[in-house]
């Protein structure tokens, strides 16, 4: 089950290695996101997609805000 | 959106999931470093003054007075240096027997530290902010305090 965190506990976790995803449309990731964050769209979320990902590496993900 | 995302990718096999709830405007609020476009723009935490002097609800004015020194405010702060109030100058210089809490302007106008110095001069002028205002994180926090004067100055580009 994923976990909810808070900004201390994203530095945290980044710090250690996990990756971050950014599931926000292009154009919202390209304005701004968070340091080394990799752009993943929901939508575009597979296996394809994700295959360079170890499987367990902590990943981090993250929208604009609760939604 | 975030949560759907860290289901999906559960459902992918992975193991370590985490989903930042607050997500990325929680982070920029919170004056931490960003990539991309908006990363080399100025704003606020770029040209807020972190040296603004602060003191406590049960301060004397006039201690408060002496710490402010040549600055025009002196920003109210709890121990977790949450943002109460605001003295300014001449409220100090007519009230230094009081306690700060007595005087000052509760829940001053606070603006976030990805605020623009043309929505800062907007802001300023719309409320008749003479000297700027505190800059704080999304929970109330002080990160520092923007002078009008830094605002123009950043405008004219010089």
């Amino acid at each position: 089950m994923p976990k909810d965190i808070d900004r201390d506990e994203v530095q945290r976790l980044a710090n250690s290695g996990a990756r971050i995803i950014d599931v926000l449309p292009k154009a919202d990731y390209e304005q701004f996101h968070l340091p080394g964050a990799i752009s993943i769209q929901l939508e575009k979320i597979d296996a394809a997609s994700t295959k360079h990902l170890p499987k367990d590496q902590p990943l981090i993900t993250y929208c604009q805000d609760t939604q | 959106m975030s949560a759907r995302a860290a289901w999906r990718l559960e459902s992918l096999g992975f193991t370590h999931v985490y989903r930042y709830t607050a997500g990325k405007m929680d982070w920029r609020a919170s004056g931490l470093p960003i990539e991309g476009q908006f990363a080399d723009e100025p704003c606020a935490k770029d040209i807020a003054r972190r040296d603004v002097p602060t003191c406590r609800l049960d301060e004397r004015v006039s201690e408060a007075r002496r710490r402010a020194g040549h600055w025009p405010v002196c920003v109210v702060v709890n121990e977790q240096k949450i943002v109460l109030g605001l003295l300014r100058l001449q409220t100090m210089q007519a009230n230094v027997q009081q306690t700060v809490e007595e005087v000052m302007e509760s829940g001053p106008r606070t603006y976030r530290p990805y605020a623009r110095p043309e929505q800062l001069k907007r802001y300023f002028d719309k409320h008749q902010d003479r000297h700027g205002a505190p800059i704080t994180t999304a929970d109330g926090e002080l990160i520092g305090f923007v002078l009008r004067e830094d605002v123009e100055r950043t405008q004219s580009g010089s």
